[in-house]
């Protein structure tokens, strides 16, 4: 029997922490300001009170130390979640999360995997100050050893990261912090199928390929196009790496047109990777190139130009016209 | 110039050391480990001249710091995490030779050996890297509640296992090791700090490498206990140690123990210390060689004399022979490896280019 209720993203997320510390006492929550504070964002709130200090704790306020203690404790028989309080503040953290948890389980012969999962509020929207909004996804993704998901939604978002916290690998939960507050119903009972993407809605003339904030714009954008007669299938990828290409290219196999959306910079960022494997799946169908529409080269701006930077609906619309209206040479 | 060794004792230790009577039979095996780790160092530099390994870091004159404090930590309780400069650690522990010695080869990373059941992390690489492992693995014991202590046993090792971290002085000036060493002590953790301060970080002194006068003195401003040691002196060490043990594993918090070496010949067998260093220099500065030092002690008490000192040396040489015939023994690993252990749950994308390689590679 199904249980739907209808919460934000940011409670699904509490729910979920909650479910994984009853569930496993091993889980553990560490992180700055994780305790009584419940989180900048409160996604751990009551959490401290319900399971004690000892599950649920502060650290001093050193990116580096709340990972590389989580590699400890993992060797120690845990499942840390630790929580990074803005994405940006990963940096200091990097060492820890590119040599030593991307690293453990190979270099130890698979006699120390690292079922650590790494929550971070991620990406734009806030208009928060330098540094509180980053895309490190394409970094991220890189890593041999790692594997990244996003939710898009509360319902993504709950199971999602109950998966994670369940999971014996290092999971990078990147969390789309302009997300957090948005109400939709949530199935707790019933996770469906969370491998790979998920296709947001169907539509038949091109392919909208995104992750985290950018499902909901292209939702929007598909609602628009949809006046003008243009069907747009949104395809939320969620895993990150890995990258479920089957997926994605059943549907561009339909459509015959691709747009993939993210708002990371252009450059060797996940629209080239996935762009190149549409294009190894789907050559001979495709209509027209692989189109991209992301932020650009420069770093993530202040609140201000924000708006400027994030692909907004008019570029994404933009980007569907240059694959709908694209002519061969000589036809 | 850098001082001798010896006069660079300048914090006093906080931790008080008691003295610790070693029966004979102890001695004479510490003195075994001492002269089969400073064999099978030095013939490890040979193996590389020899093209059986394409690299080692040696290390001499850190024998007994090495031995010294592994001795003393419990092997059913305690966890190690090593650098890449540990043989003599993972001698005196019990750590499997030739699965030691595949890093160098170029086996496996980390080694051969089993991490886990051998209690001695992987090899690490990244200097300071495993310094907040060591952190992490103690508060679990914390985490994990007092050990069983309902049985009539007697329980001389302490409510916890303790963690131990073996380090350089050039490793003291990573961020991480400072985070590690307030990390520690806010949470009290059971873990011990081992600093070989060798005086070298490759070509850097340890005066152009550590302000504040010490790394002990850095860490009693963490407000943790601190012991520096002549880490020439094997008996000194293991005192120091168990010290450390005993006090990480009642509860009471970490410990940095700075053990005072030196660095005798090259940071690695690619280095080349004659540009930074004068041989003249390296014997003023080194102090007396921990294996001679330990042997004169050992004859003077009576405790050993020359048919066990030539007997020592023997048994180290066929300890040598087989760790070099295991060495060169070692084939290269299986390619299938190199896809086997990236996750615990491969992806299929991952069996997916496993398999491709297969496909395309001659070597299956
Ligand atoms: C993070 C990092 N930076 C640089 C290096 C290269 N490196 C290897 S050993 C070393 C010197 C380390 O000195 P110390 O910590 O005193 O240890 P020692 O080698 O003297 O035992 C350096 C710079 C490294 N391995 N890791």
């Amino acid at each position: 029997m199904s249980e739907i209720t209808t919460i934000s993203m940011q409670k699904a997320l509490n729910l979920a922490l909650a479910d994984s510390l009853r569930a496993d006492p091993k889980v553990l929550i560490l992180g700055e300001d994780v305790g009584t504070l419940g989180g900048v964002f409160r996604i751990t709130d009551g959490l401290q009170a319900e399971f004690g200090s000892q599950r649920v704790f502060d650290t001093p306020l050193a990116e580096s130390g709340i990972l590389g203690m989580s590699v400890g404790l993992a060797l120690a028989g845990y499942h840390p979640i630790p929580e990074v309080q803005f994405d940006g503040f990963a940096y200091p953290a990097v060492n820890q999360i590119i040599s030593q948890i991307g690293r453990m389980n190979y270099r130890s012969r698979g006699t120390m995997p690292m079922p650590i999962t790494l929550r971070m509020p991620s990406f734009g929207g806030l208009r928060a100050p330098e540094m509180h909004t980053e895309s490190l996804e394409a970094m991220l993704a890189h890593v041999p050893g790692l594997k990244v998901v996003s939710p898009a939604d509360p319902q993504q978002a709950y199971h999602l990261l109950k998966l994670a916290a369940s999971m014996p690998d290092p999971v990078m939960f990147l969390e789309p912090k302009p997300r957090y507050w948005q109400k939709a119903e949530v199935d707790v009972t019933n996770p469906g199928n969370l491998q790979g993407a998920r296709i947001a809605r169907e539509g038949k003339h091109v392919s909208l390929i995104a992750y985290g904030a950018m499902v909901a714009r292209c939702l929007q954008v598909a609602e628009l196009a949809a006046e003008d007669g243009i069907e747009v299938e949104v395809v939320d990828l969620r895993w990150l790496k890995p990258i479920d290409t089957a997926t994605v290219a059943a549907s561009v196999a339909k459509t015959r047109r691709a747009v993939v959306v993210h708002e990371a910079p252009l450059t060797a960022g996940l629209g080239g990777e996935i762009a190149s494997r549409i294009t190894e799946a789907c050559f001979d169908t495709l209509k027209a190139p692989v189109e991209r529409v992301t932020g650009f080269d420069v770093p993530y701006p202040s609140g201000d130009l924000e708006d400027e930077y994030v692909p907004n609906v008019d570029r994404i619309l933009f980007g569907i016209q240059r694959v709908l209206t694209y002519k061969r040479l000589g036809a | 110039m850098t001082q001798a060794r010896n006069e660079r004792l300048s914090t006093a230790s906080t931790l008080e050391v008691p003295a610790l009577a070693l029966s004979s039979e102890q001695q004479r095996e510490l003195y075994q480990l001492l002269e089969t780790v400073r064999h099978l160092d030095l013939s490890a530099i040979a193996w590389q001249r020899q093209g059986i390994i394409p690299g080692y870091a040696p290390e001499r004159g850190q024998e007994a710091a090495q031995v010294g404090s592994a001795y003393a930590m419990n092997r059913e309780l305690d966890f190690i995490f090593p650098t890449y400069r540990e043989l003599g650690v993972a001698r005196a522990w019990g750590v499997d030779m030739v699965a030691y010695m595949s890093t160098h080869k170029a086996s496996w990373h980390g080694g051969l050996y089993d991490p886990v059941a051998s209690r001695f992390a992987p090899i690490q690489a990244v200097v300071g890297g495993s310094v907040l492992h060591a952190v992490g693995w103690a508060h679990g014991q914390t985490l994990n509640g007092p050990l069983n202590t309902s049985t009539d046993e007697p329980q001389p090792s302490g409510k916890y296992g303790v963690a131990i971290s073996y380090f350089g002085d050039g490793a003291s000036s990573q961020g991480d090791v400072h985070e590690a060493m307030n990390f520690a002590s806010v949470f009290k953790a059971p873990v011990i700090f081992f600093v070989q301060n060798n005086g070298w970080a490759i070509s850097v002194p340890t005066d152009r490498q550590v302000a504040g006068g010490s790394v002990a003195a850095r860490a009693a401003g963490y407000g943790m206990p601190t012991i520096q040691v002549d880490g020439n002196d094997i008996e000194a060490v293991y005192a120091a140690t168990s010290a450390a043990r005993t006090h990480a594993a009642s509860g009471q918090g970490p410990v940095l123990i700075e053990a005072m070496t030196y660095r005798r010949g090259p940071h690695s067998t690619s280095d080349d210390p004659g540009r930074y260093r004068s041989l003249d220099e390296e014997r003023s500065e080194a102090g007396q060689d921990p294996v001679d030092r330990y042997a004169e002690k050992l004859q003077a008490a009576g405790v050993v004399d020359q048919t066990f000192l030539a007997n020592a040396l023997s048994n180290a040489q066929d300890e040598e022979e087989q760790v070099r015939a295991g060495v060169i023994a070692l084939g290269s690993r299986p390619g299938q490896e190199m896809f086997d252990f990236v996750y615990a749950e491969p992806t299929a994308e991952l069996k997916a280019q496993a398999a491709s390689w297969r496909e395309e590679s001659e070597h299956v």
